[in-house]
């Protein structure tokens, strides 16, 4: 086990290493001079001389050659110095710091949700498969994985905030300012951010119960006398749940796809709506550190994920392949 | 395996063969959801190969009527804010998403399989490279991904097609790799080794053929999700350019106008969950009617 984890520990070194000369080289290939378009809006006309332009390129460290600008970008990474936005005149880290937690916020409760409703679906699915419950749930959950995501916010903001002002239909308050508004106004969000995961989880989640429950172990636990909820709970449900936990993985990294279009929708001041504002700006500074940070997390929670499908799966643990 | 015995049973009792043609049929239509998605789909297909004809206006038009008008009688979905009519718009934006998820998925599992073919043949150091890249890609949310592309690229919808590819490549090449890794230790990849054949013609020859079948109900279903992706896009601003029309960017042109008129954002909206529902459905019969385990008992 532990070989098992220092390999993976190495891999995933390597691919960070991969990662940020990706997010480093490709955004250099932006089209047009993000310095160009900076000094076009914030200065007069007339004072956009190629000296005012070689400054701002020293000033931004953008004169000296390319390997040395990625060296002293990845080493302040690693300080946690991104560097400063050419947009906002502001350090990328201090951006970051004020979206993050707004993005965290509501993707944790999304991806709680997703996990736990989404389980919980698939099991009462797969026990009671062809009751009602399960009659009902599972075409939901066909809908739920086809459902676009900013189309189903325009939908709850018509329904539950024009036509029935139930809810707020934009903004974010933090939980520690006013916990009652910030609950009302991330009921829609987090719901748009939680419903494509949570309808896959209840999918897989149905089909490996299925798989599970006619395997020989199971009917011996029946035969033995065993009480349902302790076959279900203790004996299928860990062996059921090793697909379902790859798709968690993939949660954390879907909800910060989707926290790009649902800020968007509700007007909510995170990180995917400071990536998407960034990107149409050609502020290059902001994006990179955005994607690389991003990129880093689905990366950790990844190898989480690895680690704990091992944990699961003494199979994985002993016999890998490559 | 010890299974001699049963296999001779098995053939004494066997039932009268069947063409494999009908019984992919009868086991794809068995199930009347994936019938009814079927239908959904040879209908936006249609829908996009003839437009031309089946439009009732030209989408591109401005002015066919007043703007943002009700549905009514001569205008089905109402019209625009430039007065265009909705409903030609919305067949005419069948051909967009279409467009981008079949060549997508074409560009997408072209380099993906050969990607994966190599990888998982030869092993060693270009399985090394090859997934150590395609892992790093793998880091970044498919919307992410194909959002930064498409913004150093420039928006366009062939940018778009481009930025999607790189996104899903690595799907096609992980399945790909993890299935020739497997297929490579048979006996017949062994000999025809022995027999001299080149790599190209054991990987075309053997190995491609018998992972085709994953590979298509893959394709399918990725066809769904990079619909949504591609409206996701276009409903952000990336995308074809502003006449042409495309489901995305017409639910945000109605979301600005819901309150006067709530159709325009919600028949594009439902197109494309139609659309998506579709492939989906298809994609789950394929993978049943292909599934050779499922063989005999569907």
């Amino acid at each position: 086990m532990t070989a098992f984890v220092i390999r993976r520990l190495l891999l995933a070194l390597l691919t960070l290493l991969l990662v940020s000369l990706a997010v480093f080289f490709v955004m250099r290939l932006l089209p047009g001079d993000p310095l160009l378009i900076y000094m076009a809006q914030s200065m007069e006309f007339d004072a956009m001389s190629s000296e005012a332009l070689d400054e701002l390129r020293r000033e931004f460290g953008l004169d000296k050659p390319i390997m040395v600008q990625y060296m002293h970008w990845i080493s302040g990474v690693f300080r946690g110095d991104f560097g400063t936005s050419i947009f906002y005149r502001e350090k990328v880290g201090k951006l970051m710091l004020e979206r993050f937690p707004v993005t965290l916020h509501l993707g944790l409760l999304a991806l709680l949700g997703s996990v736990f409703v989404g389980l919980a679906v698939g099991l009462i699915a797969a026990v009671r498969r062809g009751s009602w419950p399960d009659r009902i749930l599972t075409p939901l959950t066909y809908l739920g994985v086809t459902v676009p995501v900013f189309w189903l916010g325009i939908l709850m903001i018509y329904v539950f905030g024009l036509k029935l002002h139930w809810l707020p239909i934009a903004g974010y308050t933090s939980p520690w300012e006013n916990f009652w508004l910030s609950t009302q106004q991330s009921i829609m969000p987090v719901i748009c951010l939680a419903v494509f995961g949570l309808a896959s989880n209840a999918r897989q989640m149905r089909s490996s119960m299925l798989e599970v429950i006619h395997q020989d172990y199971i009917r011996t636990a029946w035969a033995k006398g065993l009480s349902e909820s302790r076959i279900i709970l203790k004996h299928a449900l860990k062996n059921s749940l090793i697909p379902v936990i790859t798709l968690m993985g993939m949660g954390v990294s879907m909800v910060f796809g989707g926290s790009v279009i649902v800020e968007t929708v509700f007007a909510i001041p995170g990180i995917g709506r400071l990536l998407v504002s960034s990107i149409f700006g050609q502020d290059y500074v902001v994006v990179q550190a955005i994607a690389f940070v991003i990129a880093s997390i689905v990366l950790v929670v990844n190898l989480i994920v690895d680690i704990s499908y091992a944990w699961l799966d003494p199979k994985i643990r002993y016999g890998r392949i490559a | 395996m010890n299974k001699t015995s049963t296999i001779e049973a098995d053939f004494s009792e066997a039932p009268p063969r069947v063409s494999e043609w009908r019984r992919l049929w009868r086991v794809f239509f068995s199930r009347g959801t994936v019938a009814v998605g079927f239908c959904i789909l040879l209908l936006v297909v249609l829908l996009a190969l003839f437009a031309p004809f089946l439009a009732p206006y030209d989408p591109y038009q401005v002015g066919v009527t007043d703007p943002l008008i009700q549905p009514d009688s001569m205008h089905w979905l109402g019209s625009d804010t430039l007065g265009r009519d909705t409903l030609s718009r919305l067949i005419y934006g069948s051909r967009t998403a279409l467009m981008v998820g079949f060549l997508t998925v074409g560009i997408a599992s072209l380099m993906g399989v050969t990607l994966g073919l190599i990888a998982g043949y030869f092993g060693g150091i270009p399985y090394m490279v090859i997934m150590r890249c395609i892992d790093a890609v793998m880091c970044f949310p498919m919307l992410l991904m194909a959002l930064i592309m498409a913004a150093v690229l420039g928006g366009g919808i062939q940018n778009v097609i481009i930025a999607l590819s790189v996104a899903i490549i690595p799907h096609y090449t992980r399945v790909t790799c993890g299935m020739t890794l497997s297929i490579r230790e048979n006996d017949y990849v062994k000999a025809a080794q022995l027999m001299g054949a080149g790599s190209e013609s054991i990987l075309l020859k053997h190995v491609l053929p018998n992972i085709l079948h994953p590979l298509l109900v893959l394709m399918t279903m990725q066809l769904g999700s990079l619909i949504l992706a591609e409206a996701s896009l276009s409903f952000l601003g990336i995308g074809i350019e502003p006449p042409g029309a495309a489901w995305g960017a017409m639910v945000n042109d109605g979301y600005r106008h819901m309150i006067r008129n709530p159709v325009l954002s919600f028949a594009p909206g439902l197109a494309i969950m139609l659309t998506v529902f579709a492939f989906n459905m298809v994609g789950d019969g394929l993978r049943d009617a292909l599934d050779p385990r499922l063989r005999g008992l569907l």
